[in-house]
Formats: structure tokens, sequence, C-alpha cells
């Protein structure tokens, strides 16, 4: 088993090397955490001024005067580009992952901690790319997070989509690099540096759900950095991948015989591998949780493990169906559909499961373990309305519609965003030594769950009613004027919602400096993070190497003198 | 706190479920041959995805309520779960999501891979941003050639689908900004974008397809009541997105047969 040189080494003692461009996994996943952490600001602002922008068209705003309907397509892009890359790739995998991944396994380290700096400041880059599209002449795309040519390939076919939507691109493919870099670190962690007696089926199951990620990250992200190339290239280069003979604005385009949904299938090769890139460590983390505070082995722990394998694998198979409508040949539908509906299969494995775990259990409402059952409510949500649009038949009235943002935005969205509350509130005491505010926590965590129902619930209904979604107003078409009401409530339970995550971040900051002092296993929970320090030393178990005796849930085990056995604790025999 | 997150997660389990049932908003009115058979679909999925959703979130709510723990909670059982429980749900899942979609596809089939029916009414819909436009080939059935070169979206109606001056078919082609369609008769569509892929959604006619570039897409639907429905762009265009807005009228036969009548004079 290798160890990587750095670590040997001292920690470094100069600010820049210790927090700036720190070779330290644990340092590195808090950065990548603060990155998400005002990303996800940035998003919910965006979202918000789109809100209001759809109820109230010709509202003058403080500062920003009236927003107009090309910008509220810009906000619209950078909301979905800035969620989906800098929140909920960032935060599970490149914060959560980062950090804890090593400590879980028992190393010392990443196994390439430099690539590991370069991942997160490669990443950094590509954040200040996106952010400065808001700023050059003609502002943010109008094309939306998925980018379709011919609109987003043809300069002239919006306002935005001239420099601006060269940073976009140019930032989704500095994205990709780092994320593959990421990607081989965690993989090659996982596989090479787990302490003795750490076997693959002894993981914890959010390691699991990390390493499934960066093998989905590996083979996706390097299609989407193709696909953006053949994008800027046909954008500045005089090439025509993408786009046929068009005419933009009355005068005839420089292209010939491109494809438009050559994009497509590249980009949804990617896509639908990238909202289990979203999701998959919030089940891994919402596993973890349920069993630590059921005091409860997890429910079929390989059952799990499969499923998430099984998503993993069938993830890359279904990107058609995002293409029902697209002109693409009609026969290939039958094939997406059928293997979508597969998916289910495995998710609904793992919401038996869940509920299997806490069944019987013994449950503590701490504040982690509300935002693991909010997990397990908003996965069920937004997964049932997933078999709707797998269906070819019903996707005829149900594609681009209101109904598929409030279908993903549950799942990968919310869900996810779940997930990284959760693991925020489980691991802060680790992470930072105090404890989080229970009190805040729990008022923050009933917001939250009955805001993201009133938000995303109506959505549905008024997807059904036929409301077409990137719509900036409702006032053109008549059937969609009776629908402003319904649209105004969503805006205000959005508003009242963003305005309830204020609570997440006073009590995070106030926490780090004011909480009380937290123990080494505040939570009473078995896996290797809580055998060390708090916070951890440099390199993560000060200087001893641990060895593992246990499975990672061994909660309630006859006849053990607490009611968890830790994975170091020594072999008994009784359990697994 | 597990009652109080029983009763959040009944509340919303119920609350949500009433507005479905209620049908408070729901498909609109459907008013083509399709629609019998996609709103079955819809029903069917729509009462077994509610059931699933109804047992899931109410029984969540209840074992993290009943499961608390209390001082006088038993000790937990220690299992790591049941071979033969995840064999039972894993088969009744995959039958249930497998069955659903086999059942869904003879609609798509027979709507995609039959042709349409004999003397269907032909009419191409070209979008640009941010306007439709409708062509109808005219007694002699032959569309006329188009080309990009005489092409000019800002004069609209034939300008703007550049329809050829000088190709005898082109000569009794109707280009109109309104659609018009016979009630009881198969509609034999084309469908062209010249600039960014728009899509037609009518969805009272329970259609939609997207309008690429570089492509002629073919379909075919029958609307079955007389009514105007509204068409609206449903893929992502540009700035106008919001307002390329159309009209479907469906009217009889006759007052079809007088309306493209009355088009082709005003040509002559």
């Amino acid at each position: 088993m290798a160890t990587p040189a750095s670590v040997h080494a001292h920690a470094p003692q100069g600010f820049i090397r210790k927090y700036i461009f720190s070779l330290d996994h644990k340092v590195i996943g808090i950065q990548y955490y603060f990155l998400a952490l005002t990303a996800v600001f940035v998003g919910m602002f965006l979202s918000i001024l789109m809100r209001i922008h759809m109820i109230w068209p010709t509202a003058a705003l403080p500062l920003l005067g009236e927003i107009k309907p090309e910008q509220y397509l810009a906000l619209m892009t950078m909301h979905g580009t800035i969620m989906v890359f800098f929140v909920l790739t960032t935060a599970p995998q490149g914060g959560f992952g980062n950090y804890m991944l090593p400590i879980q396994i028992g190393a010392p380290d990443m196994a390439f901690p430099v690539l590991n700096m370069l991942s997160f400041w490669t990443t950094f880059i590509a954040y200040m790319v996106i952010l400065a599209a808001f700023f050059v002449v003609g502002g943010a795309p109008l094309h939306g997070w998925t980018g379709y040519p011919p609109l987003s390939a043809i300069q002239s076919a919006g306002p935005g989509e001239g420099l601006g939507a060269d940073l976009w691109i140019t930032s989704i493919a500095i994205f990709c690099v780092a994320s593959l870099m990421g990607a081989l670190n965690f993989i090659t962690t996982t596989l090479d540096l787990r302490a003795k007696g750490m076997t693959m089926m002894r993981l914890p199951l959010t390691v699991w759900s990390w390493f499934i990620t960066a093998i989905l990250g590996l083979l996706a992200f390097g299609v989407l950095l193709s696909a953006g190339i053949l994008l800027l290239m046909d954008r500045n280069l005089g090439t025509s991948f993408y786009v046929p003979t068009t005419m933009v604005n009355g005068v005839m385009t420089w292209h010939k015989g491109g494809s438009p949904l050559l994009w497509q299938h590249l980009f949804w090769f990617f896509g639908h591998p990238e909202v289990y890139i979203a999701i998959l460590p919030g089940m891994g983390v919402a596993s973890q949780i349920l069993s630590t505070f059921s005091r409860k082995p997890i429910f079929g722990y390989r059952a799990m493990v499969y499923a998430m394998l099984s998503i993993g694998f069938f993830g890359f198979m279904v990107w058609g169906h995002h293409m029902f409508m697209s002109g693409m040949s009609p026969y290939s539908a039958f094939a997406f559909s059928l293997l979508t509906m597969c998916i289910g299969v495995p998710s609904a494995i793992k919401t038996f499961n869940w509920l299997g775990t806490m069944y019987k259990g013994r449950i503590r409402f701490s504040t982690p373990m509300l935002y693991a059952i909010g997990f397990v409510s908003l996965f069920v949500s937004g997964g049932l309305s997933g078999p709707f649009l797998a269906q070819p038949v019903l996707d005829i009235q149900l594609h681009d519609t209101a109904f598929v943002p409030a279908h993903f935005h549950l799942i990968m969205g919310v869900a996810a965003i779940f997930g990284i509350f959760a693991a925020t509130y489980y691991w802060f005491p680790k992470m930072f030594g105090r404890m989080m505010n229970e009190t805040w926590g729990r008022v923050h965590f009933f917001i939250t769950l009955a805001g993201t129902y009133a938000i995303f619930m109506p959505m549905h209904y008024a997807g059904l009613a036929g409301q077409t979604r990137r719509y900036s107003q409702f006032t053109e078409v008549a059937y969609l004027q009776k629908l402003i009401p319904l649209n105004t409530f969503i805006t205000y339970a959005a508003i009242i919602t963003v305005a309830a995550q204020f609570i997440f971040v006073i009590n995070l900051f106030w926490s780090m400096f004011k909480g009380p002092k937290a123990s080494d296993n505040p939570w009473e929970a078995t896996t290797l993070e809580w055998t060390t320090a708090t916070p951890p030393p440099h390199d993560n178990f000060g200087g001893v190497t641990p060895v593992v005796n246990h499975g990672p849930y061994e909660y309630g085990v006859p006849g053990a003198a607490k009611d968890y056995v830790m994975q170091t604790d020594p072999a008994t025999g009784t359990s697994h | 706190m597990g009652l109080a997150l029983m009763v959040l997660i009944w509340l919303i389990t119920l609350v949500s479920t009433y507005f479905f049932v209620a049908k408070t908003w729901w498909l609109p009115v459907g008013a083509s041959a399709a629609t019998g058979w996609i709103d079955h679909q819809f029903a069917l999925t729509f009462v077994i995805m509610g059931v699933v959703f109804l047992a899931a979130q109410l029984s969540l709510g209840y074992i993290v309520w009943r499961y608390r723990e209390s001082p006088s909670s038993p000790p937990v059982e220690y299992s790591h779960g049941n071979t033969r429980l995840e064999i039972v749900w894993t088969t009744l899942t995959t039958i249930l999501f497998i069955g659903l979609n086999l059942m869904g596809s003879s609609v798509w089939a027979s709507q995609r891979f039959d042709p349409p029916e004999a003397g269907a009414v032909q009419v191409e819909v070209t979008g640009m941003q941010f306007a439709w436009y409708f062509r109808y080939p005219g007694p002699d059935g032959q569309y006329g050639k188009t080309s990009f070169k005489l092409m000019d979206p800002s004069a609209g109606g034939e300008a703007a689908v550049g329809l050829s001056n000088t190709d005898p078919a082109a000569k009794d082609d109707v280009v109109t900004g309104t659609m018009y369609l016979p009630v009881n008769r198969d509609v034999d569509l084309s469908l062209r974008a010249v600039d960014v892929i728009h899509s037609f959604f009518v969805p009272q006619l329970r259609f939609k397809q997207d309008a690429v570039p570089g492509l002629n897409i073919h379909m075919h639907f029958k609307p079955t009541a007389i009514g105007e429905y509204e068409i609206a762009c449903a893929e992502l265009c540009g700035l106008g997105h919001y307002k390329m807005h159309g009209m479907v009228h469906v009217v009889s036969q006759e007052d079809f047969d007088k309306w493209l009548a009355a088009r082709e004079a005003e040509k002559q």
C-alpha cells in the first residue's frame, strides 16, 4: 500500500502553504465547500430575480432596475450552470468527499495531493470565468444550461451569445479538466490507500458513493469537454459540427451541414450521469446518517452497494430520454425509455432499505437525521415523477413544461442540497471542532422542507396544465395567464425559503467560532473519522495507522458493551 | 420531534395529493384522436405512482414517529437486512415499471410508424425567431421549392419562408401566420426551422414536436373537435421565446375549403 510522499513531512507552517495552496485534503475539502457556499448563494439570488420577473415583469428593482426578457434568460442560464457545476458537483464530492474519504478509509491523505490542489484551483478559475460572463458586453448567455446549438453556436442569435457565451463554454471546459483530475484522485485513493482490514465490503456507503461518482465523472466529463471544444470551434473557427445551413435575423450564417442533435447526444451523454454525480453522494450520506441515528445497521448493505453500481451503470444508457421530442429516431425511444424505467428499480431498492433501516430503530432526531429523513422524502417525491417523463407518450405533453423542472429540482436539486445540509450538520463537529446550534438547525430544517415542497409541488400542476419552461413571463399566451396566481404562490414560497437559508449561514459561522466544543465522537458513530482527534491532525491519525476489524454500521450488536462497535474496535466474532 | 416531523410529512403528502386528485390544475381538455390513449396512459401512471407516493411518504412519517428513541424503547433488532425481501421488492418494481413502459409503447408506435391516413391534409410548419408560418401546397398537392436566398423574415408571409417565384409548384402554395385545419381529418405535418430549434406544442391537441434546422420532420395527428387552440413554443429559442405564440383554428371541412379558396383567390 503506497503512502503519498508529502505526508511524511510535518504540517506546513506558512499561511499560504497551509491555507491557500495547501496539499492537505482537509483544507482542500473546506476550500471546495466554501466555493460551493458562495456559488449556492449566487445561484439562489439569480433564481429569486427570475421568480420576481415572472410575476412582475415590469417591476423596477432596487439597483438592478427592470429585468428584460433576455436578462431573465441569462439569469436562468447562469442559475442552472452555477448550481449544477459549482454547487451540486462541487460540494458533495469536492467538499465532503475530499475531506472525509481519506479519513474514512484510514489514509493519511489523497493519493495525489498536488493533483488535488490543482484540481481545486482549476475549479476556482472556472468559477471566476463563469462569473465574468455577467460583466462583459452583451452580458451572460441566454441559451440555458443545456446550451443547445444553433442558439448557442451563433453569435447573432441573441444578446449574450457573443463573448458571454464563449466565457460560459470556456468555464465549463475548465471545470471538466478539474473534475477529471479529481475523479482520478478519488478512484486511486479508494483502490490503493485503504487501511488494513478495510475491505471493499467494509467501506462506509459514503465512500462507495464518492467512488462510484468519481467513476461517473471520469467517463462523463471527458465527453462534455470534447463537446465544448467543438462548440467553441463552431462559434469562432468556422467549423460546422452542430450547425446546418441557417439564417438568423435575415442573415445567412457561414455554417453548412452540421447536426444540432449531435450536441444533444454528446451533452446528455454527460448530462444524465451528471444528475447521478449530484445525487449519489447524497445517497451515501443519507445511508450513513439514517443508520447512525436509528442506532441500527444499514438495511441491506450489499443491496445498497449493488443498487448504486447499477444506477451508475444504467445512468450511461438513458441519455436519449431527454430527446424524445428532438427529432431523434422514434425507434430509439423504446430502448431509452425501457432502460430509464430500469433505473427506477435500484432507486426503489434504496428507498425500501432506508425505510427498513429506520424500522424498529431508536431514532434520534438530531439535525443531521432530520435532513436525512427529508432527503428520503424528497427522493421519493422527485423520483416518482420520473416514470411519467420516462414514457415517450407522456413526454409529448410534459416535455419542456414546468413538470420537468419540478421533477429535477426535487430529485437532483433539493434532495442533493438536503444531502449537503445533512453532511454539514453531521461532519461540522469533526471539521471545525465545535457543535452547530441544534435549535436553529431544526428551525432551518422545518422551514426548508415545507418551503421546498411549497415551491416545487405546484410546478407539477403548472406543467400538467401545459406551462412551458423558460418563459420569462406569462402574459402573451392566454392559457398561461390563468396560471399566474399559482406562479405568484411559488414566488412567495421561494422568497420565504431563500430567506430561511440565512439562518443556516449564521448558524454555520457563529458555531465555527462560538459553538460548544465537540468531543471526538459526538454522534456515537462507528466509522474511522470518529476515532481520531477533533479536528483531525495533519496526517489524520497522528502517526497511528488504523486497523479495521468491523463493518461500517455495527449498531445494537447483542452482547457489546455499548450500543455501537467502532470499525477499529478489537475483533469480537459477534459482529460483521 | 418525531410527532412534528410525522405531521409535516403527512400534511405535505395529503395536500399535494389533494390538488392532483381534485384536478385543480390539470391537462387541458383534449381535442385530438391521440387524447384518449395519452390521457389513459397518463391516468394509469398517475394512479400507480400516486399509490406508491402515498404509501412511501405515509409510512416514512409513521416510522419516524413510531420508532423515535425514548427511555422505554426496546433494543433495536440487530439485522443487516433480509435477502428474500430484497428479491421480492426488486422483482415487483421491475415488473411494475417495465409493464407500464410496454403499455405506453404501442401508443407511441401507432402515432409515429403508421403513415398518415389517405386524404390527409398537408401542412408545412416553419419556425423562426419568433413566429410560426404555415404552408399549404394548394390544389396540386405539391409544395413549391423554397430557398434561403429568397428568404426575408421581416417581410412575413411567402417571403418569410423563401418561396420560389419561378417553380410552377409554388404558384398555388398558400403561406399564413395562423393555422387552419379541418376537423376529423388527419394532418400530415412537415416541421422545419430556419434559425434555431423551436418546438411546436399545442397542449389541447396533445401534440409536441421540435422543429430543427437542417431536418424536415414528418408527423401526423388528427384534431377531433372544432375550436381555437393555442400554440406555445416549447424549446428555448431566444429572447422572444415567451411570445412565440400562434393559433390553430380547427373548423369544419366546409369552412376549411372556403378559407383555403379565399387564400388562393387573394394570391392570384
